[in-house]
């Protein structure tokens, strides 16, 4: 499973430090040798840049040029059958709808069930009850996958959820504990008297959640949703031990299927490779602002 | 747990604290569905395989007590030890790589450079691939391109593939692991790095401190509770380590690279379910141990739970 961050609070929105430029005028540190440290820093990022290059070059080649070894040259002629035939060979809709499902649904089952045990537990501290539900919930963090791996895999077959609904579900409880901790860090940053004055009008407890408990939470969902989405998407290990039927597999899972069948077709391999990262990297350059506010939000102590 | 301090501060006020109110029904309502789920999910089937730990079952069909014997022949079983000596030595030395990449890639991000955004932008990307789609890259560069750009250059020791040799094939798997692991690291540097008040380094320069000793004396100290903790969060990732080495090496060359996970796994397929649980529940040991070094720290330097 993923390391998540243990640590966490929760800063008011807007005071993240991630709400500033990274290169703020008034931070310029004294004798920055600027060229230097700006030509280093893109020589290193070719290290991150230089996999992908390799990705999508090899995923646009003939078969025949992807087997001569030079995996930088460019593709050329441009071959884009590649991904018609890695879309049909792996069944790419159906793996790819299966991958979204099961995030989604461990995206929603998270944020609903960690919020609504949150509330109910920081606003009633001071029963034994939910104090102890608290440190019981937490102690999923001492639990990782591999240790409950066997009696789960028995035990999602015997419930006949041996299926993507096995491994939403597994998802959301490995996110349990951390997300609970991350909201009931911030819901005893909300004041009780908004909600008392609520009450006052008349408002039940559950609309009082979900009126204005609810949008309150507004950047916390986001970083407990980021998380839970990331961690659910990109696993392999869960989904590949869980499901047992092959042909329901997520994304990740699939690459590795059909490893033997890419065989020595790399750009076949690279073009089902690059169709598996393509959504989540093309969200992130789109979205990356909230991304990177809502993870460091959620893993630092400001 | 100093949240629940604060937490009851915050929320259930003095005057809640004076009378034993009633709790409103429809907070347990709240909290049923989470409590419910997790005891059957996770509770549950700890408590049961811890259970047959005990036993001789396979998997499947009639078993009988058989008392510490696994856990006898756990500790005794070169295959498992080879499995752990594997597991921590990668976790270490990964965590080293990966920590002191990501706090330089932190200060050179910090300071003042020209496309900031974009360098910080791509640094980030490895965090939202998948570790076993990547790693299905990086194997194809390990045992194809890199032979052939050293066979071209002349370098003898790296025309065969790295992931064939017993040797080096672990070195591939802290590249690829750290390589996906640094952005999150990176990210909670920069915000540290960002949280130190320029005062300070303003003071340190007025008193001739060099960039190192400014380093040394000011950063350091200011960002050792983050480094502290990035290094046991990575720890604890690290020592789950599985889809990386499925795709680079798939625990080879032999069991050379094989990790405690994928020893347990065994257990699911290879008929001694009982014994690997109690494979399990020492390495759900170890975890607790690694766990209960991450509350000491966030406790003793201040950032908390």
């Amino acid at each position: 499973m993923t390391t998540t961050p243990t640590h966490a609070r929760t800063t008011p929105p807007g005071t993240e430090p991630d709400s500033r430029p990274p290169v703020n005028p008034k931070r310029k540190r004294i004798g920055a040798a600027s060229r230097t440290v700006t030509i280093s820093l893109m020589i290193a990022a070719l290290v991150v840049v230089i996999p992908l290059y390799v990705t999508i070059a090899m995923s646009l080649k003939s078969t025949s040029q992807a087997a001569d070894g030079n995996a930088f040259a460019l593709p050329w002629p441009l071959n884009p059958d590649s991904f018609a035939t890695a879309w049909r060979l792996t069944d790419f809709p159906v793996s790819f709808g299966i991958s979204l499902a099961v995030a989604a649904a461990t995206v929603i089952g998270t944020l609903v069930l960690s919020s609504l045990a949150a509330y109910a537990i920081a606003r009633n501290w001071d029963r034994r009850l939910f104090r102890w539900s608290f440190y019981y919930l937490l102690g999923a963090m001492f639990l990782p996958f591999p240790v409950v791996a066997l009696p789960q895999i028995k035990l999602t077959a015997l419930l006949g959820i041996d299926s993507p609904v096995g491994v939403a579900l597994l998802h959301i409880v490995f996110q349990l504990s951390f997300s609970v901790l991350l909201y009931s860090a911030f819901l005893r940053s909300i004041p009780a008297a908004l909600e008392e004055s609520a009450r006052i009008d008349g408002a039940t407890t559950w609309q009082i959640f979900w009126r204005i408990i609810m949008p309150l939470l507004g950047p916390m969902n986001a970083t407990v949703g980021i998380f839970a989405f990331l961690a659910s998407w990109n696993d392999y290990m869960l989904p590949s031990l869980i499901t047992a039927d092959p042909a329901q597999q997520t994304l990740p899972v699939v690459q590795s299927i059909f490893q033997s069948q890419f065989g020595t077709n790399y750009n076949i391999a690279f073009a089902s490779y690059l169709m598996a990262m393509a959504p989540t990297v093309l969200v992130y350059l789109f979205a990356q602002r909230w991304v990177i506010s809502g993870v460091t939000q959620g893993a630092v102590k400001q | 747990m100093s949240v629940s301090a604060r937490v009851a501060r915050g929320a259930a006020g003095a005057s809640r604290r004076a009378g034993r109110r009633r709790v409103e029904p429809v907070f347990y309502w709240f909290l049923l569905p989470t409590l419910l789920l997790f005891t059957a999910l996770v509770l549950l089937p700890a408590v049961v395989g811890i259970f047959y730990s005990f036993t001789d079952y396979v998997g499947f069909g009639n078993w009988s007590f058989v008392g510490i014997t696994n856990y006898r022949a756990v500790f005794s079983d070169p295959a498992v030890f080879d499995a752990y000596a594997f597991t921590i030595g990668f976790a270490l030395v990964t965590v080293i790589l990966a920590q002191a990449v990501a706090l330089a890639l932190a200060l050179g991000l910090t300071s003042r450079i020209r496309f900031a955004t974009a360098l910080r932008s791509i640094f980030v990307i490895p965090m939202v691939i998948s570790g076993i789609v990547i790693a299905y890259v990086f194997n194809y560069l390990f045992s194809n391109t890199l032979p052939s750009v050293a066979g071209s250059i002349g370098f003898g020791p790296l025309e065969e593939s790295i992931l064939g040799n017993p040797d080096l094939a672990w070195i591939a798997i802290v590249i690829v692991s750290a390589w996906q692991t640094i952005p999150g690291a990176l990210l909670i540097y920069i915000a540290g790095l960002l949280s130190i008040p320029d005062e300070l380094y303003e003071a340190a320069a007025i008193d001739g401190a060099s960039p190192w000793r400014r380093f040394r004396s000011v950063t350091l100290p200011l960002i050792a509770g983050f480094i502290l903790i990035n290094t046991i969060l990575g720890i604890k990732g690290y020592l789950n380590a599985y889809d990386i080495i499925v795709a680079l090496t798939q625990g080879g060359p032999g069991t050379e690279t094989r990790s405690v996970a994928m020893t347990i796994f065994t257990g699911y397929t290879g008929g001694d379910y009982a014994y690997q649980m109690a494979n399990a529940t020492v390495f759900f040991v170890l975890t607790v141990v690694v766990s209960l070094l991450q509350l000491l720290a966030t406790r003793g330097r201040g950032l908390r739970l």
